[in-house]
């Protein structure tokens, strides 16, 4: 894997309590890369000590190839889930501000910033300070500043909060076109079907240890439960469920169709496909809906916290 | 540019754009002098009512000589009352209060058996008036009793006057060390106030960012120390601006007056007597002396020390003031670590009246311009009567090592600081923090 990013065997204590305990994982470039875990499992530790605002107490990073270097920092984006700009600063001079303490010149950030601006549309906030924006407003405006010195990699805690769905729309297309360009992304949510939509990696951090990392394909699979869902339609609902029922594991289930079907789940048996299964239905009744249940990211999510 | 630069210059406009900040740089100068001036006028409006004293001398060994007005005071002979019936009679007559001369045998004993009846404490000038009046009459008397007539006495005494120079012949004023006294004090004083000023003021922007939240956003671009230090030196130049144009307000202002006094003191030259003269020339002579003093002090080098102890000491408790920014969520959480900063501030300004002024070689003095906590106050204090070059040093390069360990220690409080929210940190939570 030809990763950007590899945290080595990471261990960082706040007194007695273990904020992260060996944790371990790689981030393949250009990808997006979904950082998961329930609240105060140890996510913002993981990603301040990414960014150098903590110092981990073992363990080493790696950015792209090298160990990671103060001078990173201008490689790196960071959206923290608690945003924040100077109130009473203007929203140019801010921005000014923020990306030349990024490491870029004033002409390449007042360039680059005007571009921005126009392509949210927002050029006549330019003189206006922070506290007269509205939070979306503010927001926005923060993005652009995570994003302006073009990082490399790209860690954005909660994107989407404070965003009405229209703006979450232009945001989520933002970071998917940052993507295209070949930035990478952490990304980090309690909003799983982002993480479904966007992410091709997940890790899952949990009381201070990492339980799950990889492909979020691989990990479905890895996840799934050999169920399939049914619908059939049938002279006798009941007689068929009965007849199925001796024969397999057969649950009611609910999903839309358009008619009154029989609705269930299957579990496939082991030694048997998925055509065996669909032969025996085949001729019992007319088959309107088959498919393999895949599991969504949130089941994956609890499950593994629950096991762990 | 350098990210440090960067900081230093958004603190500093931060602070120089201020509106409060561009106003009081203007007005407090203005202020100093008119509150300066209104003291001085108050003053003099107190002294122009005079206080009418009633008297009853039963001993009868005093003239109307001996109650005669002055600028303080005026006598009502009240000696055809009884004492007692006085007493309702200057109460009645709202008189500022009664003396009562008893009738004794000895001259000692109406020394010492003289009384004052007033219904509020009397002013002590006051009280020091009368009883010189008796003394003088009283040692009159004495005098004849002994033999000696009044004005031999007169003529035994003289009037010395020490004239002061130094050993190559130049005139040194006697008020001279009160004049330096003041200086050192306006200057210690000074540092003290822009210490406070300032270090609050590197506090409060801390704990904005903190409660703005901004602080993760800037400290994933640059170190936590240099927003730190940033922050410390961008405020420290906003502070020496103010001072820079208050100085400069402040000579404006004085010279002004110096060249319209000046013009004055002429124009009534003319019009006075030669007697009147003679007093006058003799008090502008004292005046001119302290100018000329005042001009002989190294005012540049006092100018360029109170820069440099500034700057060291705002340093040292700014770093400290930072600190504990860093460590609050808001301001009302700061009381209980003021304390210990504020604390050796004043002590430096009480040790600095209590014995600087008196004896600015003493070990005391020596001891405090030393300690660094104290040594920005009390060292200005000395500066104005001299102090060995080394002795400066010394306390420099002890202040500066200070601060620099200061610095340190405050930096490793707000790394952990800007960060932890919510909990109301203990000094417990503090000491921890040093050692993450």
């Amino acid at each position: 894997m030809n990763s950007i990013l590899s945290v080595n065997k990471v261990d960082k204590s706040f007194g007695n309590f273990k904020a992260l305990n060996n944790v371990t994982l790689e981030v393949e470039k250009g990808s997006i890369f979904g950082l998961l875990g329930p609240n105060g499992a140890g996510k913002t530790t993981l990603i301040r000590i990414i960014n150098q605002i903590t110092l981990p107490d073992a363990g080493e990073i790696y950015f792209d190839g090298r160990k990671l270097h103060p001078n990173d920092v201008a490689q790196l984006g960071y959206l923290p889930e608690e945003r924040g700009l100077y109130k009473s600063m203007k929203v140019g001079e801010q921005a000014l501000y923020l990306a030349q303490l990024k490491g870029l010149s004033k002409q390449e950030a007042l360039k680059r910033l005007k571009f921005w601006m126009e392509k949210f549309e927002i050029e006549s906030w330019w003189n206006k300070k922070v506290e007269e924006l509205s939070k979306g407003m503010a927001q926005k405006l923060q993005f652009i500043v995570t994003v302006l010195h073009q990082p490399k990699l790209l860690i954005l805690d909660e994107p989407f909060s404070g965003f009405d769905p229209v703006n979450a729309n232009i945001i989520k297309d933002e970071i998917l076109a940052l993507k295209e360009q070949g930035t990478t992304i952490i990304f980090s949510t309690h909003r799983m079907e982002s993480v479904e939509e966007l992410c091709d990696y997940i890790a899952l951090i949990n009381k201070s240890n990492l339980i799950l990392e990889g492909n979020i394909n691989e990990i479905k699979k890895k996840y799934k439960s050999n169920l399939f869902e049914i619908g059939l339609q049938t002279e006798n609902n009941d007689l068929i469920f009965k007849q199925l029922s001796a024969q397999f594991e057969v649950k009611y289930s609910q999903f839309k169709s358009f008619n009154n079907d029989l609705k269930m789940t299957i579990k496939l048996p082991e030694n048997y496909s998925q055509n065996n299964l669909l032969n025996v239905l085949m001729q019992k009744a007319t088959v309107n809906h088959f498919v393999e249940v895949v599991p969504t990211v949130n089941e994956i999510f609890i499950k593994a916290v629950q096991e762990n | 540019m350098n990210k440090l630069a960067l900081i230093i210059q958004r603190e500093f406009l931060a602070k120089v754009r201020n509106k409060t900040f561009i106003i009081m740089t203007f007005l407090s100068p203005l202020l100093i002098i008119g509150f300066t001036a209104l003291i001085v006028f108050l003053g003099k409006m107190n002294n122009n009512e005079a206080k009418v004293v009633a008297y009853v001398d039963e001993s009868q060994l005093f003239t109307s000589e001996d109650f005669e007005s002055s600028e303080e005071i005026s006598f009502l002979d009240f000696s055809g009352f009884n004492i007692d019936s006085a007493k309702v009679e200057a109460a009645k007559a709202n008189v500022y209060g009664l003396l009562y001369i008893p009738k004794k045998d000895s001259l000692n004993q109406i020394a010492q058996q003289l009384q004052f009846f007033s219904s509020e404490s009397p002013n002590s000038s006051i009280v020091r008036n009368m009883e010189r009046r008796v003394e003088n009459r009283l040692a009159i008397i004495k005098l004849e009793e002994m033999g000696i007539a009044p004005d031999q006495i007169e003529q035994s005494k003289f009037k010395v006057d020490l004239k002061l120079s130094n050993f190559t012949g130049e005139a040194r004023s006697k008020f001279v060390n009160e004049m330096k006294a003041a200086v050192g004090s306006i200057a210690g004083y000074f540092i003290m106030l822009f210490i406070i000023i300032y270090g609050t003021m590197v506090m409060r922007s801390v704990i904005e960012e903190k409660t703005s939240r901004i602080v993760e956003v800037i400290i994933s671009s640059v170190k936590p120390f240099q927003l730190m230090m940033g922050k410390v030196l961008g405020t420290a130049l906003a502070g020496l601006l103010q001072f820079i144009v208050w100085i400069v307000v402040i000579a404006g202002i004085f010279f002004f007056l110096a060249a319209f006094f000046d013009v004055n003191l002429a124009a009534d030259r003319a019009s006075m007597t030669a007697d009147q003269m003679a007093t006058m020339t003799e008090s502008t002579g004292q005046m001119q002396l302290v100018f000329m003093e005042f001009m002989k002090l190294p005012l540049l080098t006092i100018i360029l020390l109170y820069i440099f102890y500034f700057i060291g000491g705002f340093l040292l408790y700014s770093s400290l003031y930072a600190a504990i920014g860093a460590a609050v969520d808001n301001e009302t959480d700061t009381q209980q670590f003021m304390m210990p900063v504020i604390m050796p501030l004043i002590l430096g300004i009480y040790v600095g009246f209590a014995t600087v002024l008196n004896d600015p070689h003493g070990p005391v003095s020596v001891v405090f311009s030393h300690i660094p906590f104290t040594s920005p106050i009390v060292m200005l204090m000395r500066i104005p009567f001299g102090v060995p070059w080394w002795e400066i040093l010394i306390s420099m390069s002890i202040l500066i090592i200070t601060f620099i360990f200061m610095i340190w220690f405050a930096s490793k409080i707000y790394r952990i600081g800007i960060l932890m929210y919510g909990k109301k940190p203990t000094y417990k939570d503090l000491y921890k923090w040093l050692k993450y």
